[in-house]
């Protein structure tokens, strides 16, 4: 049988904003992906080792307090480092157009605003999951 | 409210149009929809009678405004009186960049300040906290001391303008800063008006900025009910908020029942120390959302009314003022489109009217760029203008409660007390509020509600202008607030001279003595106050509590 995409979707920093994530998570489970959700207040730290663990394909990011351009590039830069490379990264939430350049070069791959429908994500993650 | 026998007629009389007219219509006339939903998935008839509120008694459970159960409005004269208070959320970056904004504001007309703070100081950590990395200022304004609160409010009047503070796991600290600041300025702290959210049961349900566990949590909020009204008897000590159960994705009624719910809690707790209803319960107020449909939520805050005014007079209740229900509304941040931003004033106008048709004492109107960003200053402009267009030129305020006998409203309105009861038993099921908390409930309601949601959405069932219909590629043109990114330095500045400049040995004995408090039974406010005038930061003034309070952990549910 084939191996399910296994998805880590974390919410760094202090927001406490998750409908968005929870949401997402429980689409992406719809979808037939294996979902692990991190919970609240996750450091970059805490959320490398969730993926290493889970021994995750994806990571999924959600913040809408607007901290993603030190937070998502924290965790980005952290997975490098740490030899995660090649597990693909998106993000979503509250996210001026403008900060979107960066965040993908920074290695997020993917970056979802409000009203994305959730087969764009998953179709997303289908294409460019790389292992 | 109708004659039986008047009623037999009207019944009869619809059946035969049912029949006769409306069906023969629609064969040719197709409905658009085979069924009709509002936004708690309630089926709408076509039509509504009298027929559907003969069981109303109008005296008891309608009334009139200004008396018992308030159901049509807390004063007599609503709006003919005194305008709703234009109370616009807002804060980022620093105290500086945040006192400008609210000059802005109240040059143009605002007549009420609302601090939002920034995700540190809503967890109770300074700045230059390792936790506070990317936070500072982005969610709201940043305010680790009193001198930061200081700033905050620099040459804005606060013995004549009220403030209400979006502030929970140490609001009872940011309280401190504000009362303090007056102080320091020699106002006399009886005469200060406004608001602390201070509603944590609300934090574990849905907007996830808790501090403590819920016990000594309650046993903070009790204290600032008890300190309000002994000290400073101008204050809101709580805003009961369903507001953000309401944006983590609850429909309507779970947003009306929950939040009801969690006010007649805190109202048992305070009870439970000894203190007189009548004394704290004028003090409490509550926060509503403004959502998309309209007719559903102007019956939500006419429900609301009811069903507070009949809980608190069980509870033991005499005072009118501790029956009836004052509201803040705030327009739905959720509803909110990043695509064709410019459409999100329509929006806010149509929630705006809802909330004021409802009879809310205060509102804010949400910003066009809201899915984008903070507002910018033109953005807050047009939503404040929005709030005086319907004050000044739409009409609405000349008479109470204009809706008020619609069948549909009353029929609506009556339907949502109902099904608020049904929720309260399936609460009493798990134990009570805490312990649904801790079950999850809540949480699981909520989920199943956002998701039902989304797929509404996603399959079309539910059409959002610019989302999933009435699309069109653009170069989104708005403007976006860009901060001073010199703020979180300068902050941090501030924070370490603050550190270097107090008295340390007053302030050492003042936090000392605030754990010895904590350990004990105690009203906290005192020595809070005294810590906070002695310079302690938040930060540090949470630690203590956190020592001896430790962390509430929170079950994960999707």
């Amino acid at each position: 049988m084939e191996r399910k995409i296994r998805v880590l979707i974390a919410k760094p920093g202090l927001d406490g904003h998750d409908r968005g994530a929870k949401v997402v998570a429980r689409a992406l489970r719809d979808a037939g992906m294996e979902v692990v959700y991190t919970g609240l207040h996750q450091t970059a730290e805490m959320i490398i080792e969730a993926a290493i663990q889970e021994d995750v394909d994806v990571v999924g990011l959600s913040l809408l307090s607007g901290a993603h351009m030190t937070l998502f590039i924290d965790v980005a830069r952290l997975m490098q480092e740490k030899g995660l490379g090649d597990v693909l990264i998106v993000g979503g939430g509250i996210v001026p157009e403008g900060d979107i350049p960066k965040l993908k070069k920074e290695g997020i791959k993917g970056v979802f605003g409000p009203g994305t429908h959730c087969d764009v994500i998953v179709d997303f993650i289908k294409k460019n999951v790389k292992r | 409210m109708f004659d039986k026998k008047e009623i037999d007629i009207i019944k009869r009389e619809k059946n035969k149009w049912q029949k006769e007219i409306y069906s023969k219509h629609i064969k040719n006339h197709t409905e658009r929809k085979k069924k009709f939903e509002n936004l708690s998935a309630n089926e709408i008839k076509n039509l509504y009678t009298p027929a559907d509120i003969f069981h109303l008694d109008y005296l008891k459970d309608i009334g009139f405004p200004g008396d018992f159960p308030f159901l049509r409005g807390i004063h007599p004269n609503m709006y003919r009186g005194k305008l709703w208070t234009f109370r616009m959320f807002s804060g980022f970056g620093s105290a500086e960049e945040t006192n400008l904004r609210y000059k802005y504001l109240l040059k143009h007309g605002e007549t009420g300040l609302s601090v939002a703070f920034d995700y540190p100081t809503l967890y109770g950590y300074d700045t230059d906290h390792p936790l506070s990395r990317g936070e500072f200022g982005k969610c709201g304004v940043a305010i680790s001391s009193l001198k930061d609160m200081e700033i905050l409010f620099k040459d804005i009047p606060i013995n004549k303008v009220t403030t209400s503070m979006t502030i929970n796991g140490p609001a009872a600290i940011v309280w401190g800063f504000y009362i303090a600041n007056a102080e320091n300025r020699s106002i006399d702290r009886r005469i200060i008006g406004g608001t602390i959210q201070n509603d944590i049961l609300k934090e574990y349900i849905a907007q996830k900025s808790w501090i403590f566990p819920p016990e000594p949590s309650m046993r903070l909020i009790v204290d600032t009910f008890e300190f309000g009204f002994k000290e400073i008897p101008g204050w809101n000590t709580i805003s009961i908020s369903g507001y953000h159960i309401r944006e983590a994705g609850s429909t309507a009624l779970q947003e009306l029942a929950f939040t009801i719910g969690n006010g007649v809690e805190y109202v048992k707790w305070a009870m439970k120390r000894g203190l007189n209803i009548d004394d704290f319960a004028p003090r409490l107020s509550f926060f509503f959302n403004a959502h998309n449909d309209f007719f559903e939520e102007i019956a939500k805050y006419r429900a609301a009314r009811r069903i507070w005014a009949n809980e608190l007079k069980k509870l033991g209740a005499k005072k009118p003022r501790s029956l009836f229900m004052r509201f803040h509304t705030q327009t739905a941040g959720v509803s909110l489109t990043s695509q064709q931003p410019e459409i999100n004033i329509s929006r806010v106008t149509l929630q705006a009217l809802a909330a004021i048709l409802g009879g809310t004492q205060s509102l804010h109107t949400n910003s066009m760029d809201e899915a984008l960003a903070l507002p910018s200053e033109k953005a807050a402009r047009i939503a404040l203008r929005t709030q005086q267009i319907i004050a000044e030129e739409s009409g609405v305020t000349s008479t109470v409660d204009p809706l008020g006998g619609s069948y549909y409203i009353e029929w609506l309105t009556d339907k949502m007390v109902k099904e608020t009861y049904d929720y309260w038993d399936k609460v009493e099921r798990f134990g009570g509020v805490l312990p649904a908390i801790e079950k999850g409930f809540y949480q699981r309601e909520i989920a199943n509600a956002a998701y039902k949601y989304q797929k509404e959405i996603e399959e079309k069932k539910r059409i959002i202008v610019s989302v999933n219909d009435y699309k069109m590629d653009e170069l989104i043109e708005i403007p976006i607030l860009k901060m001073d990114e010199k703020g979180e330095e300068r902050q941090i500045n501030r924070l370490k001279k603050l550190r270097k400049d107090r008295n340390q040995a007053k302030y050492e004995r003042n936090i000392k003595k605030l754990r010895k408090a904590a350990e004990g039974n105690e009203n906290l406010m005192p020595y809070i106050l005294d810590c906070v005038h002695s310079y302690a930061t938040l930060g540090e003034t949470c630690q203590v509590l956190r020592d001896v309070f430790g962390e509430y952990v929170e079950p994960t549910i999707y």
